[in-house]
């Protein structure tokens, strides 16, 4: 009697949400889109510039990052398939080391960004204007695409963060995990995105 | 009752597609040594797609979606697609 009860009270549509999520990839999809579109253009246009440029970053920290995050990307993968077999602590455990996994990734991040505010290149810094023109739009677009990543790992580390507690105290379980879901395909959106920024930014040749 | 057809992904596939993934991670970073020069975006921009594939595919469970969905995704890649052609025939011939 009361199951029958709780099971009319709970409405819920896991499709829905699911496609609700992959709309709003869509829309970051083609925010970073954009910002391709005008690294492609430019790169057309000065690509000494743009490979000179691209000498300045280190490809250790670039390829280091990019296993961080492919790495993350499977943890959290089989965070989701952990749920789904109803083993909340193996869940747990997963999403903690997609965390790790990302505090990796802005660590090294913090080193990189450091290293070039130091020899005084950062958006706005005096010595910005004086550069080449391409140097100009390549390290702009570097510190733009690089930070707005930054800032959907830190989106997805809080999301997760959410997931993590969520698990802990049962409201996401092994019969109802798309808030789960949903975390792991943001996550997994960063991973597609930097997929595309390593090779663009730092192997140019 | 919609997710009682939620596929699981097993653990094993998982590792494998990173293992797929790595080894075109390594790809990427060994061929820049040699200098393909005009190749070089097409060859960075190809692996990055076939990698972009795999982690769509297998992590975010692609293959196991509806077609509505699978299609959706196809025509955003379509829609980019045309977006970059269209930038590029206006600037070629400005």
């Amino acid at each position: 009697m009361s199951e029958k009860v709780k099971y009319i009270e709970v409405h819920r549509d896991d499709e829905a949400a699911k496609l609700g999520m992959w709309l709003f990839i869509f829309t970051e999809l083609l925010l970073f889109g954009g910002l391709f579109l005008v690294y492609s253009v430019f790169r057309a246009k000065y690509p000494a510039n743009f490979h000179e440029g691209s000498l300045e970053l280190s490809v250790t920290i670039g390829a280091i990052n990019t296993i961080a995050l492919l790495f993350s990307s499977m943890t959290i993968a089989m965070a989701l398939t952990a749920m789904q077999k109803n083993n909340k602590k193996l869940a747990m455990q997963l999403i903690a080391i997609t965390l790790l996994m990302a505090t990796v990734f802005l660590f090294n991040k913090y080193i990189e960004w450091s290293a070039k505010f130091e020899h005084g290149l950062y958006p706005g810094s005096p010595l910005m204007p004086h550069l080449d023109r391409g140097h100009l739009l390549y390290f702009s677009l570097y510190f733009f695409m690089t930070g707005l990543h930054a800032l959907h790992i830190i989106v997805g580390m809080v999301l997760l963060s959410i997931c993590f507690f969520r698990v802990r105290n049962g409201g996401i379980h092994s019969k109802k995990y798309v808030q789960l879901e949903n975390g792991a395909l943001y996550w997994h959106l960063v991973d597609l995105i930097w997929i595309f920024l390593f090779p663009l930014l730092y192997l140019i040749t | 009752m919609a997710n009682n057809t939620t596929h699981t992904t097993e653990y094993k596939v998982l590792a494998r597609v990173l293992l797929v993934l790595m080894f075109f991670t390594f790809l990427t970073i060994s061929v820049t040594a040699y200098h393909l020069a005009a190749f070089s975006v097409t060859v960075a921009l190809l692996i990055a797609s076939v990698k972009g594939f795999f982690v769509l595919t297998y992590f975010m469970h692609l293959k196991y979606e509806s077609t509505l969905l699978r299609i959706l995704v196809a025509m955003i890649f379509v829609l980019y697609a045309v977006i970059i052609l269209i930038t590029f025939i206006d600037y070629a011939f400005r």
